[in-house]
């Protein structure tokens, strides 16, 4: 077994077993941190595949910013995670039945589609690389270009996000001081500051 | 690398869903600057916009082009669906500014949304492969989500939006682990891609890949086993919002379902066949017999569309040009239909605010004669009894699915509709047999202008049935 191999087996490994916890813990904390162990596994895999720029990313937004989002939610919010599991021993016998019955055809498609490289052979062809640039170089060229299309409708879907969370959140109360920019730059010293002449020995 | 030289040129066949997007762009800009009062302006420009782009499809020269690497394909097939999405839309946007004014949300961000979960729409009926696919049916279903709890004081608007979010998530990653490992068997995302490769054969994930992505679609069409969230939502979202729900993201789906399985499966015809053909049984028998006992008349224009995508998919099962001619004009017929009926439902109206109960129909033949007379035909038409059109929209698909022998389909599809007749008997009944109840309020001249164009479709199909059916050919032989 190679060093890469080992690598690869030890990434695996702790990425199904976090994977695992998160939906296991009791905890909400743990299994937010559990999540944050799995992304960082995740990434792990992706540096073996030579992906590093996809590895820095999943580290960057799934681990900096998303789950770090997770956890102040969790905190926050007082949700009685004992509670919402209640039905769960209820439903766990056709649950289980059904992610068996899924496990096996899985293990079917991979033992004779993966494992049989002959009969997928020659159909699936990985994309060609080139190894002088890197992996930012090559997504940059064509991100803007060939892909520019999916580009754009990405930009488009989050900004339907944004129109949505601004139309089913933000309400108008009566009574709140706000900024108004023209007010305050309109102002000028007569009107802001006043000058006192204060007697010696008698205060204002 | 490749230079790429970008003419302008190339863009051509995507012209009307750019000037779509840069509309709504501006649409965005105008409310913001004009703030909260401008619902009826913005919406105005909102319908003359999707008025536009629809004129823009429809005089679209009557070739397959493709732009985008192959990832936007504009051909007749697509048209068709098009502007019966669009036709869906705006209607939705004539129909919506008094029940939004009566429930207190008339924000002008409802147009907006509408008019971009359109281009969604408009972008999933054009996909050539697997991404553009995704994108478009997120674009869409994002807008949907948001539109669903839009009256955001209601318990109800807000559960639906949340039950339909959810759910919606789930299809989606059900969906997209489908495409995963149909781009990992075959290599490629295009459609003609896969259906290049699968051409020699296939292989068990392939398959594997298929029925997920058959589930995914298949919820976003509310067919069932995936209609669990159909009733609530339509109960529970603002009657407009319902009406652009049963309108236009199904003739959308619809036709992104027909597209991916005609396109690129058509060599595995026989494996997709037997899904569609369980999920148009299973649709048609649920839309069928839930319906009976329904005392709401959204739950139960819910129910019934459940039925109504069984009947298409009947034409779909057929995997032929005939059938997918019969899945057009079924859209087509089903789209006008459910917007009279919407349009009447909106019409549902006393001094109190909106009612939404069956039995608040009694006696409607005494107190508004012409709506009942014309609720009566389209509840007829949706029955399927002749010379209405809905009639003829069972007879394309049945004729389809029996020409590929599936003789025991079209039997089941007869029956389930016999079944389903007695629902729309039973409003008919109750309209016109029961004792009167107090009258409605007069209708806005918008839902009258709707409700009287849907009738007269219906009542005269059968006289000139010409430009729609040869349309509706011509699009279905785009895909073969």
């Amino acid at each position: 077994m190679s060093f890469a191999q080992g690598f690869f087996y030890l990434f695996s490994i702790v990425t199904v077993g976090s994977a695992f916890m998160v939906i296991s813990s009791r905890n909400p904390v743990h299994s937010v941190l559990f999540l944050i162990l799995a992304f960082v596994n995740a990434a792990g895999l992706f540096l073996l595949m030579g992906a590093e720029f996809l590895a820095m990313i999943l580290i960057v937004v799934y681990v900096g910013a998303v789950a770090v989002l997770f956890l102040f939610v969790v905190m926050m919010l007082d949700v009685d995670f004992a509670e919402l599991r209640q039905g769960f021993l209820n439903y766990l016998p056709l649950g289980a039945t059904l992610g068996l019955i899924f496990f096996i055809e899985l293990a079917m498609v991979i033992t004779i589609d993966v494992m049989d490289p002959k009969s997928i052979g020659g159909k699936a062809e990985l994309a060609k690389t080139d190894p002088s640039i890197s992996n930012t170089e090559a997504l940059g060229r064509v991100l803007y270009t060939e892909h520019v299309y999916y580009f754009q409708i990405s930009g488009l879907v989050l900004l339907v996000a944004m129109i949505g969370a601004i139309v089913l959140t933000l309400r108008h109360k009566a009574g709140v001081k706000r900024q108004n920019i023209a007010d305050q730059v309109a102002r000028t010293r007569d009107t802001a500051i006043e000058v006192k002449k204060v007697p010696f020995g008698q205060g204002v | 690398m490749s230079s790429a030289t970008v003419t302008l040129a190339q863009f051509a066949p995507a012209l009307p869903e750019i000037l779509l997007a840069a509309g709504a762009l501006a649409l965005v800009l105008i409310g913001a600057f004009r703030g909260e009062k401008s619902f009826g302006l913005i919406n105005t420009l909102a319908f003359l916009l999707l008025a536009l782009v629809g004129v823009l499809i429809a005089t679209q020269d009557a070739v397959t082009v493709s732009a985008f690497n192959g990832a936007f394909i504009s051909d007749s097939f697509g048209r068709f669906m098009k502007i019966a999405v669009l036709i869906g839309s705006a209607v939705t946007l004539m129909i919506s500014g008094d029940y939004l004014k009566a429930t207190g949300s008339q924000q002008f961000e409802f147009p907006i949304l509408v008019a971009l979960s359109t281009l969604g729409m408009l972008l999933m009926i054009s996909a050539g492969d697997l991404i553009a696919l995704y994108l478009g049916l997120e674009l869409s279903s994002l807008a949907l989500y948001v539109v669903a709890s839009f009256n955001r004081d209601s318990v109800k608007s807000t559960e639906a939006g949340l039950k339909y979010f959810v759910l919606g998530a789930l299809s989606s990653g059900m969906l997209l682990y489908g495409a995963s490992l149909v781009y990992g068997m075959t290599g490629s995302v295009s459609f003609s891609g896969i259906a290049s490769v699968l051409k020699d054969g296939t292989s068990l994930g392939v398959i594997f890949g298929l029925v997920f992505i058959l589930a995914g679609l298949a919820f976003k069409i509310s067919a069932v086993p995936f209609h669990m969230w159909t009733p609530d939502v339509y109960e529970g979202a603002p009657t407009p919002v319902t009406a652009f729900f049963a309108a236009a993201p199904k003739i959308a789906a619809m036709a992104l379902l027909v597209r991916v399985v005609e396109q690129a499966f058509p060599h595995i015809t026989g494996q997709w066949q037997q899904i569609i053909v369980f999920i148009a049984i299973a649709s048609m028998g649920l839309g069928a017999f839930a319906a009976i006992g329904q005392q709401n008349i959204k739950r139960l224009l819910a129910y019934s569309s459940i039925g109504h995508v069984g009947f298409a998919l009947v034409g779909l099962s057929a995997g032929t040009a005939g059938g997918v001619e019969g899945v057009a004009i079924y859209m087509a017929i089903y789209l006008v239909t459910t917007l009279g009926t919407f349009g009447c439902v909106l019409a549902m109206r006393r001094e109190g605010g909106y009612v939404e109960d069956i039995d608040d129909l009694a006696g409607l033949s005494k107190t508004h004669p012409i709506m009942a007379f014309i609720l009566a035909m389209l509840m007829f038409s949706l029955a399927g009894i002749p010379p209405l059109a809905g009639f003829f929209a069972k007879w394309y698909v049945f004729v389809a699915a029996v020409e590929a022998k599936l003789y025991a389909l079209a039997v089941i599809g007869v029956v389930t509709s016999v079944v389903g007749a007695y629902y729309c008997l039973r409003i008919v009944k109750i309209m016109y047999f029961d004792e009167a109840k107090a009258p409605f309020l007069p209708m806005s001249a918008a839902i009258r202008l709707v409700v009287g164009v849907s009738g007269v479709f219906v009542l005269a199909f059968w006289l000139y049935p010409a430009p729609l059916v040869t349309r509706a050919v011509a699009a279905a032989q785009s895909l073969f």
